[in-house]
């Protein structure tokens, strides 16, 4: 046993300084200038970020063991006793590093483009509360506190779409996301009482020790709760069939949905299966469901994408379909792989995303592709970001991160005992999708005439985060090349003691190698075909989209499947209508009904009460002469 | 000793609130809020000078005098965890409403804190009083000052509001006293004595079918006063026609003392016929908890909508405090869900003891409470906006913020209990997702259609919401000490619950060895 | 048919107050209400004299001294009434009073 390094003990001032900025911001932000704001935003999350490069230097050394940092008993009632703790292990350091480092990037980025914007200082502060409640996220030891970063980083994305709150739209697109995500959060809470009620712990480590042991591998228990924090995952991260708020989404400013709907917070639903992927061992139901979802999702977002006008829905799109390649990779236990996407994924979605800010910055907030065009020469930083981001998006073979990262996942599709070939010829479509629907934006925005001379150019503190997200875009990989190819895979390997890879892969006919050109194959055949239809002969597409059904299959994509309209029809529109309906509360017509019976009662008795005392005079001799007659005659 | 002082500072400045008003507007102000203040360090200072007698359970403070004699009936006070929290929400939010309301009320000033303190001393009362006679006269002793409250300075319907706010609570609690009445010459008829003491009476042997007729007299003035589905529906006019300090106080107080009489009385006094009836007020709970939620949706009024939040949010106290008996006894289940319920009743107190404060802010501004004609206030008002962002998560149960912990306990005893419970009580939370960005979006956000240009929070309604956010906070992240403080009082509730069959088994089975029955 | 006297009296009572009823029932003006209520009683009078005759007991007789004095005080109390009415309403209509009617 090697001692615990002292910098673990100063783990919770990653996501305490973020919060303690966070709550200064929203507290007295207005009183403080556009530049102490920026100093403040963008200086918390340095120094998280720096806390988290301590941490991660001095954990290399530890070879992989888990810590635990208990920091207070959150409460304890009669056997339930969640603590607030952090835990560091090698995914909790990739995670961390991943977050502080975007966030302090896009912070970076974004104090140049949210210069102009209203609410300078709310912006930065839940930016900074997002940041935290990321970090509470990835580093909880428990589900209880995992669940407390997990709703923290969904109202920050609430506020963040509806940041520029004046416009309805924006509000609506908001609610819908924190309302869909939260449909999905409803499962994850089932899932922990499910959990806690079994096996009575919501610690992570242990909850996957007593798992194992407790569960045989398809008890019922199991299948349960793996769909219950499925249904959680697919909630925040976007898959099928709560994707539909994340289009939507793309109506915050451009850092968020780079930060939150790009990098972050939708990955967090894979870096929660990836947590509890001893559960998910256990459950083979939920994990065919969960390739199943990756597949479809990937399939479905990449068509919906390339049907896209909006630059920033394709890139949602995109990020939709990206994410069920992670879910892909969960599904057939490769965990690892997973991650790894997610990282590389984090890098150059991100850098899409502020170089795709820089674009409708320049065209006055246009945010069309097709009012947009021949910006290579304008904006040379944008279109090379555009295009090292794109092809690492694509998987441009060997010198891009999005290569390996998504190689990976296609070999593990093919070779995991879970994998199959269905999979992998899925996953193949997908990358086929992905590389004409990114070319196809890119061509559209960056080649052609040019329509309209860009207005705003970026300055240093917009260019240099996307230069050095560039960089990354595509050296990232470099830290988890292939065997075969004759890397390393570090990432791997340090991630082996808590993500395992699966034993042994089935009989494959092909090596890795082979799956490899393949995959550069299918880039090349995605980028020559979009090559050919959008910029060697345009009329090609005009000649394709003249039919009816490709304007009928593109209105579809377009509109994501119809699944918007699905849900509206189905799920909203009954509830508000009986929302609407009950709205002056049904219940009170029992005792409405009560006081209308007494109000008829003295109607109906006053009615002989006349106040004619002739009238009384006469009943009473009616009276007498009755009772008179049933003494003689009785 | 110091019980009655509690009492008796509120009385007295009730009377001198009264008597002050004639020359001032002020004076009644500051006497209402400094007698209000005094007896919460008073409480507070109990708090933190009872060390381990919290833990050891049993009463902390007690009084026990003779009252009328010749009936059995004695001024019996005492004081417990359980008791000792619900009387530090008592007089933070009447401190709260106090300061609300120090704009907002402009004619009959004194009368209106000699009306505020008096209910104020009722609720304490209702909290403190171990004599069913006495709890009963406390009960009654909120009801009137109440009716002036909301029938006086209420809104455009007050004295709709107001009657059937009378209506409802004088009917349930005439046939509480009924019950009461019932119990205590039950037991005279058992024992030949006549008493009223608590003490006395929860050995009273009862039927079960008298034990079921009994209880059902307390759970209507409980259940109407908390309300429970179907008996809400006085709730929404009361809450939206009373003036804000009389909304604050409903809704943060006078709704607890229908859940206190729940715990502290309906359960232990009637162990088994609660048991019987758990499974309807389960369900009754569960439907409370989503019409609610749904209906608060829907609701156009601010204050309207949160009224219905708070129907939805105390079905979530019913459904903790019926689980208690329905989950088996002395489970961990149970004391989950107690525990869950005291969390709730303290943080519901102040979260929608803040928003109707909130909504009292603007209505002083904006002479509204129409969310339609709101919207985007944010951009005039950042700081109250952001007050009422704060307050609507907590509502929407928000992890960090005290509302989850409670919700998240319960449903965790429902869990236990029944799947399909924790279910619905889940998709309750996500309904008040729906009306809790309802809110904020039709008042806070949008555009500022109506051109408003308002003045911003001041300092005052500052200091009355800023502690209320610390504390939900605190509730949030380190709820320990409330929890520790009201275990022993819960875990007292909960041994009364126990069958006598299985507490005489327990006696006589030795320790350690557990002979199986 | 043999009544005797007493029975022709106790026949005469009851035509009388049929008469008496009829004139309430009849009557609007408050007086002439009031005159058919003092037949009324009367006849009551005459009933329990006769029935004291038929009896041989002077109870009857002393019933008919207290509803003498009880047909004083009816009319005093009756005229003051319908003196306040007058005064309020202008006119002695009987039924002008259901107004009252609450």
């Amino acid at each position: 046993m090697t001692g615990v390094p002292a910098i673990f003990g100063w783990l919770w001032l990653e996501p305490a300084i973020p919060f303690a900025s966070a709550l200064a911001l929203l507290a007295v932000g207005r009183a403080l200038g556009k530049r102490a704001t920026a100093w403040l935003g963008t200086g918390a999350i340095a120094a998280s970020s720096a806390v988290a490069l301590r941490v991660a230097w001095s954990y290399a050394g530890t070879g992989g063991r888990g810590f635990t940092l208990p920091l207070w008993q959150w409460f304890a009632v009669a056997g339930f006793a969640p603590r607030v703790a952090l835990y560091l292990d090698p995914l909790a350091v990739v995670m961390t590093l991943v977050v502080s480092f975007v966030s302090l990037l896009i912070h970076v980025y974004s104090t140049e483009f949210m210069a102009g914007s209203e609410g300078y200082a709310r912006f930065f502060g839940y930016m900074n509360l997002f940041v935290a409640s990321m970090l509470t996220l990835t580093l909880a030891s428990n589900l209880l506190l995992l669940l407390l970063g997990w709703e923290g980083v969904g109202l920050c994305s609430y506020l963040l779409i509806g940041f520029w709150y004046p416009d309805e739209a924006n509000g609506y697109a908001g609610r819908k996301a924190f309302i869909v995500t939260r449909v999905g959060d409803t499962a994850l809470l089932l899932g922990l009482f499910l959990l806690f009620n079994r096996l009575g712990t919501l610690n992570l480590q242990l909850l996957m020790q007593r798992a194992a042991a407790h569960w045989a591998p398809g008890a019922a228990a199991a299948e349960t709760a793996a769909f219950l924090l499925l249904g959680g995952a697919v909630g925040k991260s976007a898959q099928l069939p709560l994707q539909t708020w994340l289009p939507d989404a793309m109506a915050g400013p451009t850092p968020t949905s780079a930060l939150i709907h790009a990098a972050t917070m939708v990955t967090a639903g894979v870096y929660l299966i990836a947590r509890t992927h001893a559960l998910f061992a256990l459950a083979p139901a939920a994990m065919s469901a969960v390739a199943g979802i990756g597949l479809a999702t990937l399939l479905l977002a990449g068509c919906s994408a390339l049907a896209q006008h909006d630059i920033k829905r394709i890139l949602a799109y995109s990020t939709i379909s990206q994410i069920g390649y992670m879910f892909l990779a969960l599904g057939v236990g490769a965990w690892a792989a997973a991650i790894f996407h997610l990282m590389t994924h984090a890098f150059f979605k991100a850098l899409l995303f502020l170089a795709a800010g820089v674009v409708i910055q320049a065209m006055h907030e246009e945010h069309d592709i097709f009012k947009m065009g021949g910006l290579r020469r304008t904006l040379p930083l944008a279109y090379w970001c555009f295009l090292f981001a794109g092809a690492s998006l694509a998987g441009l073979p060997l010198v891009t991160a999005g290569f390996y990262s998504k190689d990976l996942i296609l070999w593990s599709d093919y070779a995991s005992p879970l994998g199959s070939t269905g999979l992998w010829i899925g996953a193949l479509v997908g990358a086929f999708l992905t590389a004409l629907y990114i070319f196809r934006l890119i061509f559209v925005v960056f080649y052609g005439p040019e329509r309209e001379p860009p207005g705003h150019r970026p300055g240093p503190r917009e260019q240099w985060p996307m230069v050095i997200l560039a960089f990354l875009s595509m050296l990232a990989g470099f830290i988890d090349l292939p065997r075969a190819l004759g890397g390393g895979d570090w990432l791997s390997r340090f991630l082996q003691p808590v993500l395992p890879t699966l034993a042994a892969g089935r009989v494959t006919e092909l090596g890795e190698l082979a799956t490899d050109a393949i995959a550069g194959l299918v880039f090349f055949a995605g980028l020559y075909l979009i090559w050919l239809f959008r910029l060697q002969r345009p009329a090609l597409t005009a000649a394709l989209m003249a039919g009816a059904w490709p304007q009928r299959v593109q209105r579809f994509w377009l509109a994501g499947w119809g699944m918007d309209w699905l849900y509206e029809q189905a799920l909203v529109r009954p509830v508000v209508a009986a929302a609407r309906t009950g709205r002056n509360d049904p219940a009170d017509a029992i005792f409405a009904g009560a006081g209308a019976l007494t109000r008829g009662l003295n109607r109906g008795l006053s009615f002989w009460e006349s106040g004619r005392v002739r009238r009384y005079a006469g009943w009473i001799a009616v009276g007498a002469i009755v009772l008179a007659a049933l003494a003689v005659l009785g | 000793m110091i019980l009655v002082w509690l009492l008796a500072i509120l009385g007295a400045a009730a009377a001198a609130a009264a008597i002050a008003g004639r020359w001032s507007d002020a004076a009644p102000r500051w006497i209402a809020l400094a007698a209000v203040l005094a007896d919460f360090g008073l409480t507070l200072r109990i708090w933190l000078r009872a060390g381990g007698a919290l833990r050891a359970g049993g009463w902390l403070r007690k009084v026990d005098w003779s009252w009328i004699p010749s009936l059995g009936i004695r001024f019996h006070l005492a004081l417990d965890g359980l008791s000792l929290l619900l009387l530090l929400l008592t007089f933070s939010l009447g401190a709260v409403a106090v300061l609300a309301s120090w704009r907002d009320v402009r004619t009959g000033v004194g009368f209106f804190h000699f009306n505020l303190l008096w209910i104020l001393a009722g609720v304490a009362g209702v909290f403190l009083a171990m004599d069913l006679f006495l709890f009963y006269f406390a009960w009654e002793l909120m009801l009137v000052p109440m009716f002036f409250l909301i029938a006086i300075w209420g809104h455009e319907r007050r004295r709709y509001a107001a009657v059937k706010f009378f209506l409802f609570t004088q009917l349930s609690g005439l046939l509480m006293l009924v019950a009461i009445l019932a119990l205590a010459l039950t037991h005279r008829a058992a024992t030949g004595a006549l008493t009223f003491d608590y003490g006395a009476l929860i050995a009273t042997p009862l039927g079960q079918r008298a034990a079921l007729w009994i209880l059902l007299g307390f759970l209507a003035a409980f259940t109407v006063k908390l309300p429970m589905f179907p008996f809400h529906t006085w709730l929404p006019d009361a809450h939206t026609e009373a003036p804000t300090a009389g909304s604050i106080v409903l809704a943060g107080l006078m709704l607890k003392t229908g859940a206190y009489g729940l715990l502290r009385f309906a359960l232990p006094l009637f162990p088994r016929a609660a048991r019987a009836a758990a499974p309807w007020l389960l369900a009754l709970a569960a439907v409370g908890i989503l019409y609610g939620g749904l209906l608060a949706f829907a609701q156009s009024d601010l204050k309207r909508l949160v009224a219905y939040t708070s129907v939805s949010h105390m079905g979530f106290v019913l459904l903790g405090v019926f689980l208690a008996t329905a989950a088996p006894a002395g489970s961990a289940a149970a004391h989950w869900a107690l525990t869950g319920v005291v969390l709730e009743m303290l943080c519901h107190g102040f979260s929608t003891g803040a928003l109707f404060a909130i909504a009292g802010f603007l209505q002083e501004r904006l002479h509204t409470r129409e969310m339609a004609r709101m919207s985007g206030l944010w951009a005039v008002m950042p700081r109250l906006s952001g007050a009422g962002l704060f307050f609507a998560l907590a509502a929407v149960g928000l992890p960090g913020l005290g509302n989850f912990v409670a919700e998240f306990l319960i449903l965790l005893a429902a869990y236990r209990v029944s799947p399909g419970l924790a279910a619905a009580g889940a998709i309750g939370i996500l309904v008040s997702t729906f009306y809790g960005v309802e809110l904020v979006q039709r008042a806070f956000h949008g555009p500022n259609r109506h051109g408003w240009r308002v003045p911003d929070m001041a300092a005052r309604e500052a200091w009355a919401l800023a502690p209320m956010m610390a504390a939900l906070l605190w509730l949030g992240l380190y709820p320990q000490p409330v929890v520790r403080a009201a275990g022993a009082s819960l875990r007292q509730i909960e041994q009364a619950l126990a069958p006598p069959h299985t507490a005489a088994a327990r006696l006589r089975a030795p320790a350690g060895k557990g002979t199986a029955p | 048919m043999s009544l005797g006297l007493p029975g022709w009296g106790l026949v005469l009572a009851a035509a009388l107050f049929a008469l008496g009823l009829a004139g309430v029932l009849a009557r609007r003006n408050l007086l002439m209400i009031l005159i058919s209520i003092e037949v009324m009683l009367n006849a009551a009078g005459l009933a329990f004299i006769a029935a004291g005759a038929a009896w041989n007991q002077a109870d009857g007789q002393v019933m008919f001294l207290f509803i003498l004095a009880v047909a004083a005080s009816e009319v005093a109390i009756g005229l003051a009434l319908a003196l306040r009415l007058h005064r309020e309403t202008n006119s002695l209509d009987a039924d002008a009073a259901s107004r009252m009617r609450g």
